[in-house]
């Protein structure tokens, strides 16, 4: 049985390690520290970490004066207000700028679970990924959380990083993490599955179960959203019979977008998208709303037998 | 304690703002484009500020102890542009480049620009930049200053209370806000528009040292500057009352000049009064 993390407590545990070796890491949140697990660098580093209240905009707009006094930057708070609520100054102050500063976002996606609709970010990746440089990783696992961390923390520019609420599987074997170089975490030569984040899990289960009806699923984790590996991308619409993309987001804006993109533009092959289709989400059980938004294995595996079909 | 300031200092800022205003004409004339009143409204202001108050090197501009200073209303900045050039952080000729491709002088501020450290120009969040610069002072034990210059309709957007609360929060007293109030925004009157009264109240609601002045009197805005240097424990914001569109007399109080630049008989009309 895989390990089970949640991602914000390596996030946490990550911004240590990261305080301790870089006296420029400043750590921001907004009254959700104990949620997004900041509250771990504020009790080692108080003088490096602010509290800013309930105040999102404000946030942004004051990491990039710390940044633009050459601070590293991390800050944090739910998804849904990180991206939507303060959108404008993320753009103007901090990506304009192409400051240091990486905003780390927890509670992402549908699986935020019983909370509802107000506080599950579902489009997020799209409002972040429409933005001039900004760089985007949606790491599949805990160990991949802190690979990220790093990564962001070590790479200049902006950066969004995207976590999700509850504990996800560590997934074995997955290779070293590169920046902007997606994972095959399985070969196949009939259909790709393309997915990041926790639907990662739900792929390989998929093409297990694929396997044992004779057919071969490559699955790809796509860590990395910006700078895409548009190289892995074309490999799969060349040498596979389609794609399928799953995500725990719109369709529209996203990684089935950012894959349509390369494909449309290369090599047209057929694209089939499991993401949420013009709706919001709803208070439920991860498990039931995964069920209930087709973004489970089996949803997977019927998308990728339409393709071989 | 105020320091008296003696006429020829004075007399050498007046002289200072009015070549400050003529270069704002001349630019937007050029440029066609551009925001002439809010520029001349705080152009004494920030005159003052940069000639006197400031502690920074046109030839360093990223000396860490520099003082900060950051224009919230980023519309305004062919007067930072004028201030700039003239204290050579840039040859003065590049004005007439202002709004073209290519620029190192955009529509609005733009770290292309030596001097600027942060892009502004969508409203309300300059007072936070300003927060996130005292902060970095405070981690890294700098005594440097931090200046922000606000518009009043600007105020109207709630970034700024946030800031507001959150500087007086950490009692930022290196941040003083510079408050432009001509009482005029792009529809027409603030008090018409969108009540800002009272003004005062709000900000020493908010814990914040607030300074009342003529913004258009230079030893009042030296002695303001200095008011709010020697205020401990809290941030200070100078609320200056100045007249938009000021030194030109057809531009002042006139709404249509927030945004539109003078055409050449203007411009030629605007420098003879400001000679």
């Amino acid at each position: 049985m895989a390990e089970l993390l949640y991602q914000r407590d390596v996030y946490g545990k990550t911004l240590i390690e990261l305080g301790k070796e870089n006296k420029d890491i400043v750590v921001m949140d907004a009254d959700l520290s104990s949620s997004t697990r900041t509250g771990l660098f504020a009790r080692q580093f108080p003088e490096r970490f602010f509290n800013m209240g309930v105040a999102e905009q404000n946030m942004m707009a004051a990491a990039a004066g710390l940044a633009s006094c050459g601070k590293t930057v991390f800050v944090s708070t739910f998804a849904v207000f990180a991206t939507g609520r303060a959108w404008d100054q993320v753009r103007t102050s901090i990506v304009c700028n192409n400051f240091n500063i990486k905003i780390v976002a927890t509670h992402a996606g549908i699986t935020v679970g019983p909370d509802g609709s107000s506080h599950q970010a579902i489009e997020d990746i799209t409002l972040m990924r429409i933005l001039p440089n900004m760089n985007i990783i949606v790491p599949c696992d805990g160990p991949q959380t802190r690979d990220a961390i790093f990564a962001a923390s070590k790479t200049k520019g902006p950066f969004y990083v995207r976590l999700g609420r509850v504990k996800v599987p560590t997934i074995e074997n997955k290779g070293e993490f590169k920046l902007g170089l997606a994972q095959v975490l399985k070969e196949g030569k009939d259909v790709a599955i393309i997915t990041c984040g926790s639907m990662v899990t739900d792929a390989l289960t998929a093409a297990e179960n694929l396997l044992k009806k004779g057919i071969k699923a490559r699955v790809i984790n796509m860590h990395t959203i910006r700078p895409l590996d548009t190289r892995v991308i074309l490999d799969c619409a060349v040498s596979t019979k389609g794609i399928v993309v799953c995500e725990e987001h719109t369709v529209i804006g996203g990684l089935a977008s950012a894959v349509n993109e390369v494909v449309s533009e290369n090599k047209p092959t057929k694209v089939l998208r499991l993401g949420i289709k013009n709706r919001f989400g709803q208070s439920g059980e991860p498990a039931d709303l995964l069920k209930e938004y087709n973004l489970t294995s089996n949803d997977i595996e019927k998308a990728a037998s339409l393709i071989v079909s | 304690m105020k320091i008296d300031y003696s006429d020829k200092q004075i007399k050498e800022l007046e002289d200072k703002a009015k070549k400050i205003r003529r270069l704002i004409i001349l630019m937007l004339a050029k440029a066609c484009s551009g925001h002439p009143g809010g520029s001349l409204s705080s152009a004494d202001l920030i005159t003052a500020l940069f000639f006197n108050v400031l502690r920074h090197n046109p030839k360093d501009p990223s000396w860490p102890d520099r003082d900060r200073f950051h224009m919230s209303k980023g519309h305004c900045c062919p007067l930072w542009y004028a201030v700039l050039s003239e204290l050579g952080y840039f040859p003065q000729e590049k004005i007439f480049t202002l709004r073209q491709m290519g620029s190192m002088l955009q529509g609005h501020p733009d770290r292309r620009t030596p001097g600027v450290e942060v892009a502004s120009g969508s409203l309300g969040q300059g007072l936070s930049v300003c927060l996130g610069m005292s902060l970095a002072s405070r981690i890294d034990k700098r005594d440097y200053r931090v200046y922000c210059l606000m518009g009043d309709g600007e105020t109207q957007e709630g970034n700024i209370w946030e800031a507001a609360m959150a500087i007086s929060h950490y009692k930022c007293d290196n941040i003083c806000a510079i408050l432009d109030y001509n009482g005029y925004q792009i529809d027409g009157k603030t008090s018409e528009v969108m009540n800002l009264e009272p003004v005062v109240g709000k900000w020493q609601a908010f814990g914040w040292h607030t300074i009342e002045i003529n913004g258009h009197n230079m030893k009042e805005i030296l002695q303001a500057y200095q008011e709010a240097e020697s205020t401990k424990a809290k941030p200070s914001i100078i609320i200056a009352h100045t007249i938009k569109g000021k030194g030109v007399s057809f531009m002042e109080n006139v709404v249509d000049f927030h945004g539109r630049a003078p055409t050449q008989e203007e411009a030629e009309i605007a420098l003879k009064e400001l000679e």
